[in-house]
């Protein structure tokens, strides 16, 4: 096919929509609790082989640039949660009017960050 | 009534509905994870060891993990289509995913019966 219409990816042009910009993070947010699955893994096992490894892997975490990165995980995770509830709600029709589409999309960012927040208090 | 000649691979419809139940199981994991979490919010060793020492336990933390590899699998793949477009380097991506996926999925039996 040959097409000559000029194309427009200009991506800093862009604007996303609200549900765009979820979307696209649900895809990001994923794509990095993908990549650092090796890494969880490994937690789960260090925190379970025996009280050694449990103990150091407690004080390795108590490091603050790991908190920090801790809590980014733990952001990609609530992200990912949430919006794909919102996927599971629009699937079965409960989201259908462009309205109720922007209002879950400012919810889906509202409470992941909320929830974020709230663990990164407690976890200081 | 219309004939509809469906054509490709008929993957699609099957990986949609995966990727949503197994979506289903992870959340409920999840939830019931983070509830026990809540009520005893910095377990020792041994309480720690005791909750994932059940059979139940293990086999849902199990069924949990596999869930999560299968819905990795599907959502990398549908990324590598979306992105990578050299036919040989998707498959190589393709292959290193699928492998790096089984050899969790064989960890996590080690990591749960392993204690």
């Amino acid at each position: 096919m040959d097409n000559k219409r000029p194309k427009h990816l200009a991506l800093h042009h862009i604007k996303l929509p609200l549900s765009g910009f979820v979307s696209i993070l649900h895809r990001v947010s994923g794509l990095i609790l993908f990549l650092v699955l090796p890494l969880l893994l490994l937690m789960l096992q260090y925190s379970l082989r025996s009280i050694e490894t449990y103990t150091q892997l407690l004080s390795v975490l108590a490091h603050p640039l790991l908190k920090l990165m801790l809590l980014g995980l733990l952001w990609a995770f609530l992200h990912h949660f949430c919006a794909g509830l919102r996927y599971l709600a629009i699937d079965l029709r409960y989201i259908t009017s462009l309205a109720q589409a922007r209002n879950s999309s400012k919810a889906v960012m509202i409470v992941s960050l909320a929830l974020t927040a709230l663990a990164g208090a407690k976890l200081w | 009534m219309v004939n509809r000649v469906v054509v490709g691979a008929h993957y699609g419809l099957r990986d949609w509905l995966v990727q949503r139940v197994t979506a289903a199981v992870m959340a409920l994991y999840c939830v019931s994870l983070a509830a026990y979490l809540l009520l005893q919010p910095h377990p020792c060793y041994d309480a720690w060891t005791g909750l994932f020492s059940g059979q139940l336990m293990r086999t849902f933390t199990l069924l949990f993990l596999l869930c999560l590899f299968y819905h990795a699998w599907i959502g990398i793949r549908d990324i590598v289509m979306d992105y990578v477009k050299p036919a040989s380097v998707r498959l190589v991506i393709h292959v290193l995913v699928i492998l790096a996926l089984l050899l969790y999925a064989i960890w996590s039996v080690q990591i749960l019966w392993g204690f």
